[in-house]
């Protein structure tokens, strides 16, 4: 089936492209971008008129939880939800039961992947066998498996030689390393930030130096070694800061943030809601003020959702025994429309975040996130003027673990297409029978 | 008029009112305790369920003690709160508590925020009995019932509360009611046993226990949780009792008429010296004597829901004939 996507608002961080145009899609590919395209043969339009056009959303941190804990979320279910927030590529992490690092189940989790899944899926690796911490996991037979990164995730690599000889590898594969930053000592316990909140409420706090000095260290350990190196969902000032230094002395570092870090203080854990349980936890205005600074001047390179689904019984517990995490597929691009409807970014800035900032990062096999003539038809379709309210029951997702739930929101996926096919389609038209079959 | 809240989950939701309230209806309730025949007939026919999730004896026999002088049925439960995969969780405990239909449940949890979770799902009044670090809000009201006879007022007084802040829901507690009547609140002790942003609370925080009890009219020792510390907070408790203990030879510091509490149990030589303890200016057994008629008050309220006259000892016949 080929389309024509029919005046919608085109916009591409990367050709700067901004303007309403036609997007042509011919077997998979976009094939043209212009003003009053002629349709291709069997092709149907989509009225864009008043909606967004944009490059397929890409997520460098999801949690599809299989295989092993596919209660919590499976690989068709995490990729429903991914489409159904825009997303046309994630990334999940290694965390899985068996963990993901051999090539026997990255193996895996592409197959099923091409399987079942709504979107595509590119496995990270882990860092250490077993994440354990200990010895360095087959990166090369998983990159030749399809791994786009190496990351302990949900742990850290606290050994710094471990770490260093972590970088020195991967970089033979070209592959980054992402870190989780959690001084486990400093975090020891912890269940939230600790803060005039965690005061408050009686909980025990990590202090945002737990992350930040793990930032510091790293970088030196960049410095030495060269290597590619991100840190997973920076969440504290300080390390905002040691990182866009790190970028002034030229180290070849990024960073992501999730919207839940942008959007929530610690404040919040204060009704012991353990939807607002995650790690890194929330932390302070102060931290929100660094981040969005960060995201405005560049020290931040890409949005990442840490959709980290847990079912009730991870979460309808005690604050201090719930699982760390919380999903957040389909709630990102509404959470960043609101830093734009804030002004604190660009529209443009926020398509950046969630498309080419993210693309750049991994070692994908091709160019995602950008709508140039050529390029794979990975393509979302927003309607930025849609009001809703979140709701916990109407996520597709398996687990409702939201702390967003009633909350009313702007801007709205209408539709994800990967490759050229439909992989969501938010208002059921695209897909009315008679029509399309392709 | 009707107490304003179901639960008692903290100080934090009561105003200064409803405190006055509380503490004016403990001295009623503290009237009948020194009666030779103790029981009011209140709360007959109400369940009361002190289910202790965390040991101790000393609040739940106060609890008991409180539900039986106002004649509720009070059935004790203990259980080991830290259970994680073995034993029940605290949502079956929560389901099967209300499957008992009880009137008031009493919940000590060594996790904060365990009541809010307990009062979210079942349908009768919650009383929080200590949870966590958070809040022990009868803990709060009975000092300041103790602080109120002694000195006749609380707003004005100079309050010190020393030990470690961090683990305390003793100090937490203390410092929302004392600071909402009016008093002023200094917390000290080592800097590793000051949490961050305690200020917030209403605090203000001295490093030196000297400068803690110069001019203080009441002077709160608590008691140092070696079984709440993650980390080693103190070189040991020998460094601990010189540097942060209470003795004959700085009590003195403190204002001439100055009290001397304790949530109990003491440490004794760590803490605070067995010759305060025991002095003339330790009201430590007061406290507890007024555990009883402020937990009779919090019952009280939560249990029946209809005002005393707090002219004295017609509390539980007045009740009655309007219930
Ligand atoms: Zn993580």
């Amino acid at each position: 089936m080929n389309y024509v996507l029919r005046d919608g608002r085109i916009i591409d961080p990367t050709s700067k492209r901004d303007e309403e145009a036609d997007l042509v899609i011919e077997n998979g590919r976009v094939t043209r971008i212009g003003r009053g395209l002629r349709a291709p043969a069997a092709s149907r339009e989509i009225h864009c008129k008043g909606l967004l056009v944009t490059p397929g959303f890409v997520d460098l941190h999801t949690h599809l939880r299989e295989p092993g804990q596919e209660y919590k979320e499976d690989i068709a279910s995490g990729t429903r939800a991914a489409a159904a927030g825009g997303f046309s590529t994630v990334c999940c992490m290694a965390n899985t039961t068996p963990v993901n690092d051999c090539r026997a189940v990255t193996d895996l989790i592409v197959r099923r992947a091409r399987e079942v899944g709504a979107t595509r899926v590119f496995p990270v690796g882990a860092i250490t066998k077993g994440l354990g911490g200990a010895e360095l996991a087959e990166m090369a037979e998983m990159r030749e498996a399809g791994i786009v990164a190496v990351s302990d995730d949900g742990l850290p690599v606290m050994n710094a030689e471990l770490m260093r000889r972590a970088l020195e590898y991967a970089r033979t594969f070209g592959l980054p390393v992402v870190q989780h930053c959690e001084d486990k000592h400093l975090a020891a316990g912890g269940v939230m930030n600790e803060s005039a909140s965690s005061t408050r409420a009686g909980l025990k706090g990590q202090p945002s130096a737990a992350e930040s000095v793990m930032v510091a260290r790293d970088l030196e350990l960049v410095a030495l070694t060269g290597a590619r190196y991100h840190v997973a969902h920076v969440s504290a000032a300080a390390s905002v800061r040691l990182l866009r230094e790190a970028r002034k002395r030229g180290l070849p570092v990024t960073c992501e943030v999730t919207p839940h870090h942008l959007t929530l203080t610690d404040v919040v854990c204060c009704g012991y809601d353990t939807a607002t349980k995650v790690a890194p936890p929330l932390r302070t205005q102060a931290d929100i003020d660094a981040l969005k600074e960060a995201l405005a001047d560049g020290t931040i390179d890409a949005v990442a959702t840490d959709h980290a689904p847990h079912s009730l019984v991870e979460k309808d517990v005690e604050f201090d025994l719930a699982a760390f995490g919380m999903v957040g597929l389909e709630t990102a691009l509404p959470l960043l429309l609101g830093l734009v409807e804030d002004k604190v970014i660009t529209l443009e800035r926020a398509v950046y975040l969630l498309t080419a900032g993210p693309a750049q990062i991994f070692a994908f096999p091709e160019a995602f996130g950008t709508l140039i003539e050529g390029v794979v038809a990975d393509v979302t379709i927003i309607d930025p003027a849609a009001r809703w309210t979140v709701q916990r029951e109407a996520l597709l997702s398996k687990s409702k673990n939201t702390p967003f739930h009633g909350r009313a929101v702007l801007g709205r996926v209408k539709a994800t297409l990967v490759g050229g096919r439909i992989a969501y389609d938010g208002s059921g038209e695209l897909a009315q029978p008679g029509e399309g079959k392709g | 008029m009707t107490f304003p809240h179901r639960h008692l989950l903290g100080i934090e939701q009561l105003s200064a009112p409803d405190l006055t309230r509380l503490l004016d209806l403990a001295d009623t309730f503290l009237e009948i305790s020194e009666r030779p025949i103790k029981k009011v007939p209140t709360l007959r026919g109400r369940t009361v369920i002190n289910l202790f999730m965390e040991n101790s004896t000393r609040t739940r026999t106060s609890f008991e003690i409180a539900a039986k002088r106002l004649s509720a049925d009070a059935v004790n439960i203990s259980g080991s709160g830290s259970s994680t995969s073995k034993g029940e969780t605290l949502l079956d405990t929560a389901r099967n508590l209300e499957a008992m239909r009880p009137d008031i449940v009493v919940l000590r949890h060594s996790a904060s925020g365990s009541p809010h979770f307990i009062a979210q799902r079942v349908g009768c009044a919650v009383v929080n009995a200590g949870d966590g670090a958070h809040e022990h809000p009868t803990q709060a009201l009975l000092d300041c019932a103790t602080i109120r006879k002694h000195k006749g007022r609380i707003d004005g007084l100079e309050v010190a509360i020393c030990g470690d802040i961090t683990h305390s829901r003793v100090a937490r507690s203390n410092i929302l009611a004392l600071s909402r009547l009016g008093a002023r609140v200094r917390v000290c002790g080592p800097g590793t046993m000051l949490p961050v942003g305690i200020e917030a609370m209403g605090a203000t925080v001295v490093r030196r226990l000297d400068d803690a009890l110069d001019g203080a009219d009441v002077v709160m020792m608590l008691r140092i949780q070696k079984e709440r510390q993650g980390a080693p907070l103190i070189p040991n408790t020998r460094e601990y009792a010189r540097t942060f203990g209470l003795g004959p030879r700085n009590v003195g510091l403190a204002k001439p008429d100055a009290i001397i509490m304790h949530p109990g149990p003491i440490n004794r030589g760590v803490e605070l010296d067995p010759a305060v303890a025991d002095g003339s200016r330790s009201v430590i057994l007061d406290q507890v004597t007024y555990g009883v008629a402020v937990r009779m008050a919090v019952l009280y309220l939560l249990g029946g829901g209809i005002e005393v006259s707090t002219s004295g000892g017609s509390a539980g016949s007045d009740a009655e004939k309007r219930s």
